[in-house]
């Protein structure tokens, strides 16, 4: 597989590093950001195949603000959005009716705490 | 602030009720205690079937019942009234001055009683008492509500931010199970020192909330004795020295040879504490700490500068609110559980002292605190 370049968004540096980790070891380039001014500016420049965005950086709506910055900038490149907003809120939630896509700039939104599987397999069925 | 409450005036003597009217029409009450002024619209009523009528319509916030009435009388009201819970309250008018009715109107509910013929005067009197009792019973409902409303906002903080490290160690345990690091000796090491940091802030959050929690409920044992500030200081500066060292951080302290005032060793420690391990944690790698301490007859005057990352003006409004954390790029590595400067403010404020800052961004901060030598007795603060 030609190597593809993910890139990981969340404001807790462990969380980036561990979906790091287990992004490298399957065989993707990650490049990473921690608020969504930076991802911007790593989106820019890297041009990333995929984005994986953490719903709640230091606004409560940051990664809403950022999945509709990159999808205007390139709509090509698959958004997965990551939220824990259900297990905290209550609010459910996801991006598979055509209404809420009109409104959620991501292709998927998944539920925190992910399992790595999970994201896997939904980034190769969106990068194929 | 100036509030409208709403009065119903049932009475069936056409002169009763002009009276009233007028009596109330240009009547305004301030109340000093509950910091407002209250005016008066009057709606009137003939007989008790319509006075009730009126209340489901209007829901007047005090009713002027007149006892003797043609059709049902103001008792019957009054009980019809109680029945439905109205949040009505009444002021029952009778022309018998019997204790045996006054016992009975009191007895279905009624607030207050006022016997004809009366003056203006002892009208507004009557309906003045009235709006007191509802508003001062209003404001108090209004404030535990606002207080049940900041308790479960600071609970759901908590838990997130209770969360997050968690989240943060499972993940790092889950790679190490899958076996997910390889031979690199180094990521194991990363995995560990990282889970080690997270749990440390965890801990340090839970101890920082025990704290704030028996600041606030008053039951933290306080031992009030003469103690020399230069002396917590210099064990402060002791105790952040590690931390500093590691990033080149020079400490230094500009301290008199004695600073005596009257407090709780555990709380300066606390204060000095925090404000050491801010001004380390965000500086800059090689940037420098200095702690003065000075003294006069009335107070000390405690200043931690650092020379780190700074904050703007807009920062620094928010900063010492419970769980505010400054998030920008520059503070996204540093940890913190969001309780140190609302902990520091609070055990500030129980001596009537101030703590301020001064800062710039990229430059550094100033924090000051100013402690009185005689530490003055403050009530314990509410949880707000």
């Amino acid at each position: 597989m030609s190597e593809k370049t993910v890139m990981v968004v969340d404001d807790d540096v462990d969380l980036v590093l561990e979906l790091q980790v287990q992004l490298e070891a399957v065989g993707y380039r990650v490049v990473t950001a921690h608020s969504d001014k930076q991802a911007r500016e790593v989106a820019d420049k890297t041009h990333p195949d995929a984005a994986v965005i953490d719903l709640m950086m230091e606004e409560h709506d940051s990664g809403f603000a950022l999945a509709h910055y990159l999808k205007r900038r390139m709509p090509e490149m698959p958004v997965i959005l990551l939220t824990a907003v259900a297990s905290e809120t209550g609010i459910d939630f996801d991006a598979t009716t055509a209404e809420e896509r009109s409104w959620i700039r991501a292709d998927v939104v998944l539920d925190k705490p992910v399992r790595f599987e999970t994201l896997h397999a939904q980034l190769q069925r969106l990068l194929a | 602030m100036a509030e409208t409450l709403t009065v119903l005036v049932c009475d069936d003597e056409p002169g009763m009720r002009k009276g009233a009217e007028r009596a109330l029409r240009r009547y305004t009450a301030e109340f000093a205690d509950l910091q407002t002024t209250v005016e008066f619209a009057v709606t009137l009523a003939e007989s008790g079937e319509q006075a009730l009528e009126r209340v489901n319509v209007e829901a007047p916030d005090i009713l002027l019942l007149d006892y003797k009435l043609p059709g049902i009388s103001g008792l019957e009201v009054q009980e019809k009234l109680a029945e439905r819970s109205a949040q009505t309250l009444t002021v029952m008018i009778s022309a018998y001055s019997s204790l045996q009715t006054v016992i009975t109107a009191t007895k279905r509910g009624a607030f207050d009683f006022l016997v004809k013929p009366f003056t203006p005067e002892e009208l507004r009197a009557a309906v003045r008492r009235a709006a007191h009792h509802l508003l001062s019973h209003r404001q108090a409902l209004r404030l535990a509500e606002e207080r049940k409303q900041i308790r479960f906002e600071f609970i759901r903080v908590l838990g997130h931010e209770l969360k997050a490290p968690l989240a943060a160690v499972e993940g790092y345990l889950r790679l190490l199970e899958r076996r997910a690091l390889g031979d690199d000796i180094r990521k194991y090491e990363t995995v560990i020192s990282r889970s080690l940091v997270r749990l440390e802030g965890m801990r340090k959050l839970i101890f920082d909330l025990l704290d704030l929690t028996r600041i606030e409920a008053g039951t933290k044992q306080r031992n009030l004795e003469q103690v020399d500030l230069c002396a917590v200081v210099a064990a402060a500066v002791e105790t952040i020295l590690p931390e500093a060292n590691k990033r080149g951080i020079s400490v230094r302290s500009d301290l008199p040879a004695r600073a005596v005032l009257k407090a709780d060793r555990s709380e300066l420690e606390i204060i000095l504490n925090n404000l050491l391990s801010n001004a380390v944690k965000y500086n800059r790698d090689s940037g420098s700490v200095t702690v003065t301490v000075r003294a006069d007859d009335a107070q000390v005057r405690i200043a931690v500068a650092d020379t780190g990352i700074g904050m703007s003006a807009a920062e620094v409004s928010k900063l010492f609110g419970e769980f505010v954390r400054i998030k920008n790029e520059k503070t996204v590595s540093i940890l913190g559980s969001g309780l140190g400067l609302s902990i520091v403010k609070k055990l500030v404020t129980l001596y009537g002292g101030s703590v301020t800052v001064h800062s710039e961004p990229d430059a550094g901060s100033t924090f000051t605190v100013i402690l009185p030598r005689e530490a003055v007795a403050a009530p314990a603060p509410g949880p707000n």
